[in-house]
């Protein structure tokens, strides 16, 4: 039922909110300043994530218009080797695998564990709450950049037809043409003002896998496993937590994410009335 | 450098001493119709007949040896390949027992080594190998009499340098079939309706101080670092078919429900395990040699390094397979795997999924706390 809770409050959250972008600055935090963006929230469109069945077939995931209860304010690019490696030095963040080499490219190579060490060790010396986004919030940020894969459907009388499907849509994916994680940028800027949404780095959000039932048109989630998350890309993946260097091969096929990284959301730290005006002002400057 | 050179040096002057004189044109001592086959790169064999009706004949083969820059991986990970015919494994070539193979080993003069041949299926001198030595800018032609059916390995094999060059990819396979066909333990008829043929080869390939993969301007200067890889028996890649993909994904093989496939495994150099995930082997010739009677219903068979082995399995449900070495650690990691789509319909008496996942009822052990569940 929580779905379908947090949908309700969601559009009334979005029917209230202008449709404006904007980017956010906290007082005397200049690298929230330089580094993070606030998004006010807009209705868009989400496909539920998560294993889908009704009366014992398996469906696709609602695809749904949200609106996020507030607005988010989300880092522009992802956190890079030489931000992580502070948490390290400090003895709150792992070493990673992606800890070596230039200081200002994205650190890949993380679990979700290390990411979530990270914004608690941000958290603690901003004094401001950082944490990973979760799929929604990250779908509404990717924005355009967001990819809704419909994947086929498998009967369970004749399964083997959507398995052969579904190895052609992942055998035909794209891989990256650079595996190394690259200067924050290279793979461009989105609507939203984001860098390097679904570039070659996949980024690890705070949602759990969900087995849903939507039996008698009720939203019924059956079990939760949140030792698997959601990882976002450029393609929408679950991922075991612990793991760092995601790959395919065996029974798998198709194109593994390519890294694993991440960017974490601040929670709104001031009026967002303030942040509006002051906004407006930054934007009037620009042009 | 230096290494290389000594090396070119000594093979060069063993292949000089141990080369046979040229040979004008086809030999015609043996009074026999001839047939030249067109070669096909794997995993595919050139057409031809499971069993035969005509007379023992000389059947001529090309091969033409190419040293070449490969990408073994979706890395790109660079690999310096020596190879017959431009494939690893070199193409298969299909005779019947009592034929002769007239085969022509081409070393174009572009290549920088001496290469030669040593045919498993073959009779004296090395499997061929002391009389092929061949420089580049030389051919030599031998000829041989199958006189043993199955599936057998060929590599190169030169003075000094045969582990080299069988792991950078000198390495395939020849299928002398029965006259009359292949027969199962009872003595009837066997056929396939496709063949695949997979050479699996293990790559040794070396890494810098921080972990990456080497690249090398020229083969020569690989061949030292090369070799202290291979010396410590841990290989890089365990490819099938030259490269970690080269059977999946959009490479992948393809058949039907009720096809019947020929999966011929061939190793040059290492053990394997073949095993069909979802699958069996019906018949299976382990060792690769046809008077054997074949196996039945095997889980995994084992592949010799050095030989060759042939499986036969009728497809009976559709899907994607993977095809491994068990080894699933070469598998999975290091890049054993094939797939086979196979279209048809499903056959709920062999599979069905009674109930799909879901709860376990909350008074089972092991069900989840029903306020977690309904949160």
């Amino acid at each position: 039922m929580l779905i379908a809770m947090k949908v309700k409050a969601a559009m009334l959250a979005g029917a209230l909110a202008a449709p404006i972008l904007a980017t956010a600055f906290a007082p005397n935090d200049p690298r929230e300043q330089e580094g993070v963006l606030r998004l006010l929230p807009i209705s868009f469109s989400y496909r539920a994530a998560g294993d889908f069945s009704k009366d014992g077939r398996p469906v696709e995931g609602p695809l749904r218009k949200l609106s996020l209860p507030a607005d988010l304010v989300v880092m522009k690019r992802q956190v890079t080797v030489g931000e992580y490696a502070r948490c390290v030095d400090e003895g709150a963040c792992p070493r990673s695998g992606g800890s070596t080499g230039p200081q200002d490219v994205p650190v890949v190579g993380v679990s979700w564990h290390d990411a979530s060490a990270y914004a608690a060790w941000l958290s603690r010396k901003t004094g401001i709450t950082h944490r990973l986004p979760t799929d929604e919030e990250w779908t509404f940020a990717a924005a355009e950049k967001a990819r809704d894969e419909a994947m086929p459907l498998v009967d369970p009388s004749d399964p083997a037809q959507a398995w052969i499907a579904r190895y052609e849509t992942e055998s035909a994916r794209a891989r990256p043409a650079a595996t190394a994680a690259q200067p924050g940028g290279t793979f461009g800027t989105n609507s939203n003002g984001l860098d390097d949404l679904a570039g070659n780095i996949w980024e690890w959000t705070d949602s759990c896998f969900l087995r849903v039932s939507l039996d008698g048109g009720r939203e019924r989630i059956t079990n939760t496993n949140c030792g698997v998350r959601v990882v976002q890309g450029a393609h929408r993946s679950y991922m075991t937590d612990f793991i760092r260097d995601p790959r395919s091969g065996g029974c798998a096929a198709g194109v593994p994410p390519t890294n694993l990284g991440f960017r974490l959301v601040v929670e709104p730290s001031q009026p967002v009335v303030t942040a509006v005006a002051r906004s407006v002002a930054k934007l009037l400057r620009r042009t | 450098m230096l290494t290389r050179r000594t090396a070119l040096m000594g093979a060069a002057i063993a292949a000089l001493m141990m080369t046979a004189p040229a040979v004008a044109g086809p030999a015609d001592d043996l009074k026999l119709p001839r047939k030249k086959v067109e070669l096909v790169a794997p995993p595919f064999v050139h057409a031809h007949e499971q069993a035969t009706k005509t007379g023992p004949k000389i059947v001529e083969f090309k091969l033409t040896i190419r040293e070449k820059e490969v990408v073994i991986d979706p890395a790109g990970t660079k690999f310096h390949a020596m190879t017959f015919d431009g494939s690893m494994p070199g193409p298969m070539m299909v005779l019947h027992e009592g034929d002769y193979m007239e085969l022509t080993l081409v070393n174009p003069a572009t290549n920088s080594m001496p290469h030669n041949i040593d045919l498993h299926s073959a009779t004296g001198a090395l499997g061929g190998g002391a009389l092929t030595h061949v420089n580049p800018g030389e051919q030599v032609v031998l000829r041989w009499k199958a006189t043993r059916p199955g599936v057998f390995v060929y590599h190169c094999a030169p003075e000094g340098m045969i582990p080299w060059h069988v792991v950078s990819g000198m390495h395939g396979t020849v299928m002398v079939l029965p006259r009359d066909g292949l027969k199962d333990a009872d003595g009837k008829a066997l056929r396939y309706d496709k063949i695949f043929y997979i050479g699996e080869n293990e790559l040794y390939v070396p890494k810098d101080a921080n972990g990456k993969y080497k690249t090398y301007e020229t083969i020569g200067e690989s061949y030292g670092d090369t070799m202290e890889v291979m010396r410590k028996l841990i290989p890089s890649h365990v490819v099938f078919n030259g490269s970690v993909g080269s059977l999946t994904g959009k490479n992948a093989l393809t058949a039907k429900v009720g096809e019947t496939v020929m999966l011929v495994h061939s190793q040059a150099n290492r053990d394997t395990r073949p095993h069909l995930i979802g699958g069996h082997g019906d018949y299976v010739w382990e060792a690769g040699k046809f008077n054997n009677p074949p196996q039945k219903d095997l889980e995994t068979w084992f592949i010799r390094g050095g030989s060759a082995g042939a499986a036969l399995y009728t497809f009976r449900e559709p899907g994607v397979y993977a095809y491994v070495n068990h080894n699933l650690i070469e598998a999975v990691e290091l890049g054993a795997t094939a797939h086979i789509k196979v279209e048809g319909k499903w056959n709920e008496d062999l599979m069905k999924q009674v109930t799909p996942p879901g709860p376990i009822p909350p008074d089972k052990v092991g069900a989840a706390d029903p306020v977690a569940v309904t949160r």
